[in-house]
């Protein structure tokens, strides 16, 4: 954190902040009232977090910080120098395969139209480092902070436990 | 949904952050940001700066000694809920903490910082004040102990100063014979209440001889009801909280629909804290 902001032409106070996203640095320089959430999709050019309500209510936005899941719209990207952030793009496999979460969602077709889908993604993968092996019931309560308008959750419930599956070695 | 622009401060010591507030009058303070960040976005809140107090070393403390639990300024809810200590010295915390918010809101919001926002559909601020705990507050003067009784003032409007900063919050332990419960009931998992009761009794012997009740999203501040003649009487305890009570209307239910929800709740969570305390008599 440079701790002498810098003022622009048109008098808004600018920082310079780098980001570890995804075990990549990324230099940006943000106004204080960049949100975590644009700062990711706007400065690092990673599209993949979705913003749907802004105000921390659908989930949308999830990532993780520090391997814990939180609202990216609820951070400030000059907050957010000491932590390691992870989101969707950081969930595939070094060979760009699909994550363990992401192909259950695709073996039990739990997204359709996929814009909340990063936010779900990335919280299950945090929820099943906590709990291996959930019940049906232990899924739901993992998914309940985030909001999907398509499915009915009834896939992404069952995309939960085949992630399980997966994970634990199952085919 | 951008917040207005602020000027951003990441001060390194508690002492910092106390002169750059009161260097700004329109600055304010900055901890878990799950409340704030929301206003600023909705820009019901536009402050000049934000004094982050994300840097200040050691404001992430859990204090768990026998007079009760210490919770400081950056310990975020998860870390509160997740601490068995905490919750064998003190277990409405638990009770409590579970119903804030979800998961991911919990990672990343203080307790402190809700204690401070003042909430009255927060669940925290009338822990604190049922359990009679405390907030120290640094300011220009120097440190001082803020009673929860003297804390709350009105809806998101706490007695700290503008150039204070909540360090701490004291919640006492459950005394020997004590028991506690906590139940609330919202529209949606994880939402704000229409209606919250915590509980704390306690026994000496077989004798009931305290039964207070404090209650979320029910009036601007945190309320605490003595229920302990009604109930060693064998009276009503939800009537008997009502007639302290006077329960408003809002978008998310009628007056008539939250009192009903006092009466019941009141009633379930009494009996729920009174067999608490016979079955830690029984365990200890």
């Amino acid at each position: 954190m440079t701790d002498t902001p810098t003022t622009d032409t048109s008098g808004t106070q600018r920082r310079d902040v780098t980001l570890r996203v995804n075990g990549a640095a990324h230099a940006i320089s943000v106004e204080p009232r960049r949100l975590l959430s644009d700062a990711l999709r706007h400065d690092c050019g990673l599209t993949g977090t979705h913003v749907g309500c802004e105000h921390g209510v659908c989930g949308a936005c999830t990532v993780l910080v520090d391997g814990a899941p939180a609202r990216s719209c609820l951070m400030l990207a000059v907050a957010s120098e000491d932590v390691e952030i992870t989101t969707v793009e950081g969930l595939t496999g070094a060979d760009d395969s699909l994550g363990p979460v992401q192909q259950a969602f695709a073996d039990c077709h739990g997204l359709q139209c996929g814009f909340c889908t990063p936010g779900f993604l990335t919280t299950i993968t945090a929820g099943l480092r906590d709990n291996p092996t959930p019940t049906r019931d232990e899924a739901r309560e993992m998914v309940a902070g985030n909001l999907c308008r398509c499915t009915g959750y009834q896939n992404i419930v069952a995309a939960v436990l085949r992630a399980a599956e997966i994970q634990g070695g199952g085919s | 949904m951008k917040p207005a622009p602020f000027a951003y401060h990441r001060p390194g010591s508690t002492a910092e952050a106390v002169s750059l507030l009161a260097a700004d009058p329109d600055a304010k303070v900055l901890a878990g940001g799950q409340s704030l960040v929301p206003l600023l976005s909705m820009r019901l809140a536009a402050p000049s700066a934000l004094v982050d107090l994300g840097a200040i070393p050691d404001l992430d403390s859990i204090r768990v000694e026998a007079a009760g639990v210490t919770i400081g300024a950056l310990a975020r809810h998860a870390a509160v809920l997740s601490s068995d200590e905490a919750a064998a010295c003190q277990p409405l915390l638990r009770l409590a903490l579970q119903h804030v918010a979800h998961p991911t809101i919990r990672n990343r919001g203080t307790t402190v910082g809700s204690i401070v926002h003042a909430d009255p559909a927060a669940e925290m601020p009338v822990v604190l004040r049922l359990l009679g705990g405390s907030v120290v507050a640094e300011g220009p003067a120097g440190r001082r102990t803020v009673e929860a009784a003297d804390l709350f003032v009105g809806p998101l409007e706490t007695s700290l100063g503008h150039d204070e900063v909540a360090t701490s919050a004291f919640f006492p332990a459950l005394p020997a014979g004590g028991g506690v419960a906590f139940e609330e009931i919202a529209r949606r998992h994880g939402d704000y209440a229409m209606a919250g009761v915590a509980v704390v009794v306690r026994r000496e012997g077989e004798q009931l001889v305290e039964v207070r009740a404090g209650f979320v999203s029910v009036s601007d501040i945190p309320v605490v009801v003595d229920l302990t003649d009604v109930v060693t009487g064998g009276g009503d305890p939800g009537e008997a909280a009502l007639a302290s009570l006077e329960p408003a209307a809002d978008i998310h239910a009628t007056a008539d629909y939250r009192a009903q929800l006092v009466r019941v709740l009141t009633r379930r969570v009494v009996a729920a804290a009174v067999a608490d305390a016979s079955s830690r008599s029984l365990t200890r």
